[in-house]
């Protein structure tokens, strides 16, 4: 399937500062693609650049076969939903989401219908002739989801839509917007800095970092094969090897797991819920990783505690096991070689 | 919170200057207009006479209807200027802003009479604007009606009063957050139809700020008439000056004052509806 949107080595300076690095990316056609990144890394200067507020240094974009980077905002076939929506506070309910459409010369009998029913969508169809200063947040979000839908673009683009609402309400949105996205079928490049909100709405997540991007991969495939240590620790948390290979075998002080990769140091990453206790005396199966370690400290989490370790080695792991009352001196914890992830050198920037 | 003796200290001197410098005044000036002059000394008979000539006499109200005319000749002139330079500043001018932005209040700190003198200077019969266009050989003779004229005094209180509507334009322009503009742009709106749909409509009490400063200022100027004017540019503050100097007619100048005033408070009070059904912040 071709692309609906392509960027090709797109790059932006402010001054001397350099805000992406020759960022290549495609959106595929009904596509929910998150952007994700600290605040700082770009991302949303990236989606101003898409949308056409900002001029790239370098680089194209192309949009379903046309050059979008050359055109002028008002004439690209994408829709962005804005951080703080952008309402205009002098039109109603109404005018706002019939905006585009008045603009665009869309016959009026349409336009009354086509609002009607992107209203409809967000369920604030009873809220027609409100001002906008008369809504709440949430609602507010709703409408500028209408204002934005209603044109029919090709293309949404979602700026921490969700960042100003409180955590209920996030939560809720965050749910109607995924089922949304099914039902009208437009690709979505959402921004966002919540790794969670991420991993629950996208069907892939471009990692952002300081104007480059770390890795591009479906939510399961970044949180269980990361590629780099920064990855592995901004999406979920993980315990950092940094594992010695040398025939075959990579040696975390007294832990010891095949890998073939070639002799020299590597950076592992093994998530805290792969680390489980274990009873059985260690069996003679080199991909199960048996250790003794004390515990140092238990977190309560609800359904799970996340404990800290320490190995007889003095190197300490984080691991997370299923709530069962306090724990306290020695236990035999075990892992599987499978889950520890071999890192891409080079992390560092 | 606080004692009721504090209370009240604090409030009496401006209740004490509200009413010297306010009250007294009013109530004087209400008070004379009623009154009457008989032999050059005013008799304290209360009747309504004066507004009856005021009524009766069409001199006052073609006087009245002119300052009207320039009033709001100013008032469009100096949007028309104003207009544009705010816009231009508030959404073009970059780092140049600040600058800019002194440069359009430098002229504020000039003395009123000064710039009136300049303009005198410059529409002359011998001056500058006139010699410049013999000079060129566009006229042969000095052109008159440059001077002493309504046109005159039209162009002198449009020089006065443009940055008085800039600044409150320029200020309402400034308060438009600028994703609004960002967020039109986006929808399918060119920088024009953006303009026209959101920024216009959004700087709308800026724009009733600066046409009341403009209105009510020149409504009531008598310096510009009275240096550029001549005879025919004379406004009603003229005919109020004379009757209070040399005509020695309190009483009526008090009258027209008193309409004056309704008239303004009556502006005002409209503007301020409009102001509120338009703003939206």
């Amino acid at each position: 399937m071709a692309p609906l949107l392509n960027i090709r080595s797109i790059a932006k300076r402010f001054g001397a500062r350099h805000v992406l690095h020759d960022i290549s990316l495609d959106v595929n056609p009904g596509e929910f693609l998150t952007v994700l990144g600290e605040s700082g890394s770009g991302k949303t200067t990236l989606l101003r650049v898409i949308a056409g507020f900002e001029q790239p240094d370098a680089g194209e974009i192309w949009m379903a076969g046309e050059r979008l980077d050359t055109l002028p905002p008002y004439r690209r076939r994408v829709n962005t939903v804005f951080q703080h929506y952008a309402l205009f506070p002098h039109l109603s309910v109404f005018e706002n989401v019939a905006y585009g459409l008045r603009v665009q010369g869309v016959a009026k009998s349409e336009v009354g219908s086509r609002v009607e029913k992107a209203l409809g969508m967000v369920k604030m169809d009873s809220y027609v002739a409100s001002a906008p200063s008369t809504l709440s947040g949430g609602q507010q979000q709703r409408v500028a989801l209408a204002r934005a839908l209603v044109n029919r673009p090709r293309l949404l683009l979602l700026d921490e839509p969700l960042s100003a609402l409180d955590a209920n309400l996030r939560r809720q949105m965050q749910g109607e917007l995924k089922t949304l996205q099914r039902e009208v079928g437009i690709a979505f490049l959402f921004v966002t800095h919540d790794q969670d909100e991420a991993m629950a709405l996208s069907d892939r997540i471009a990692l952002l970092r300081a104007g480059a991007l770390e890795q591009v991969a479906s939510p399961r495939e970044i949180y269980s094969r990361p590629a780099t240590a920064y990855t592995a620790q901004f999406i979920g948390q993980a315990n950092l090897l940094r594992a010695e290979i040398a025939n075959g075998v990579a040696r975390w002080g007294a832990l010891a797991w095949p890998c073939d990769a070639a002799v020299g140091p590597a950076d592992f990453s093994l998530r805290p819920e792969h680390i489980r206790f274990t009873a059985a005396p260690p069996a003679d199966d080199s991909h199960t990783v048996c250790f003794c370690a004390s515990i140092v400290r238990q977190i309560f989490c609800g359904a799970t505690d996340l404990l800290e370790i320490t190995c007889q080695s003095g190197h300490r792991l984080r691991a997370r096991v299923p709530s069962r009352g306090v724990l306290e001196g020695e236990y035999r914890f075990e892992f599987s070689a499978a889950d520890a992830v071999r890192l891409r050198e080079g992390g560092e920037r | 919170m606080y004692s009721r003796a504090y209370k009240a200290a604090v409030a009496l001197p401006p209740l004490f200057w509200v009413a010297l410098f306010l009250l007294l005044p009013y109530s004087l000036l209400f008070a004379h207009s009623f009154w009457s002059v008989a032999s050059g000394a005013i008799v304290r008979q209360w009747s309504l006479h004066n507004y009856a000539e005021l009524a009766h006499n069409w001199m006052y109200a073609q006087v009245l209807f002119r300052s009207m005319k320039i009033a709001g000749a100013v008032t469009l002139l100096a949007l028309l200027l104003g207009y544009p330079l705010a816009y231009y500043l508030s959404f073009c001018a970059g780092p140049q802003k600040q600058l800019l932005y002194q440069l359009v209040i430098v002229p504020l700190w000039v003395s009123y009479l000064v710039r009136g003198y300049a303009w005198k200077t410059i529409l002359g019969s011998d001056g500058v604007l006139n010699g410049f266009l013999q000079y060129l050989g566009i006229v042969s003779t000095p052109v008159e009606f440059f001077l002493y004229s309504p046109f005159a005094v039209v162009l002198t209180l449009t020089h006065i009063y443009t940055p008085f509507t800039f600044l409150p334009l320029f200020a309402s322009l400034e308060h438009i957050p600028r994703h609004l503009v960002e967020a039109s742009q986006d929808l399918g709106a060119s920088p024009r139809v953006t303009f026209w749909r959101v920024i216009f409509p959004l700087s709308l009490p800026g724009l009733l700020a600066g046409a009341t400063f403009a209105f009510v200022l020149t409504l009531g100027d008598f310096l510009a008439p009275l240096l550029v004017g001549g005879p025919s540019g004379i406004m009603i503050s003229n005919v109020v000056v004379s009757l209070f100097g040399a005509a020695y007619d309190w009483p009526l100048g008090a009258a027209i004052s008193v309409c004056m005033l309704l008239l303004v408070v009556g502006i005002l009070f409209a503007i301020e509806r409009l102001e509120k059904r338009w703003s939206f912040h």
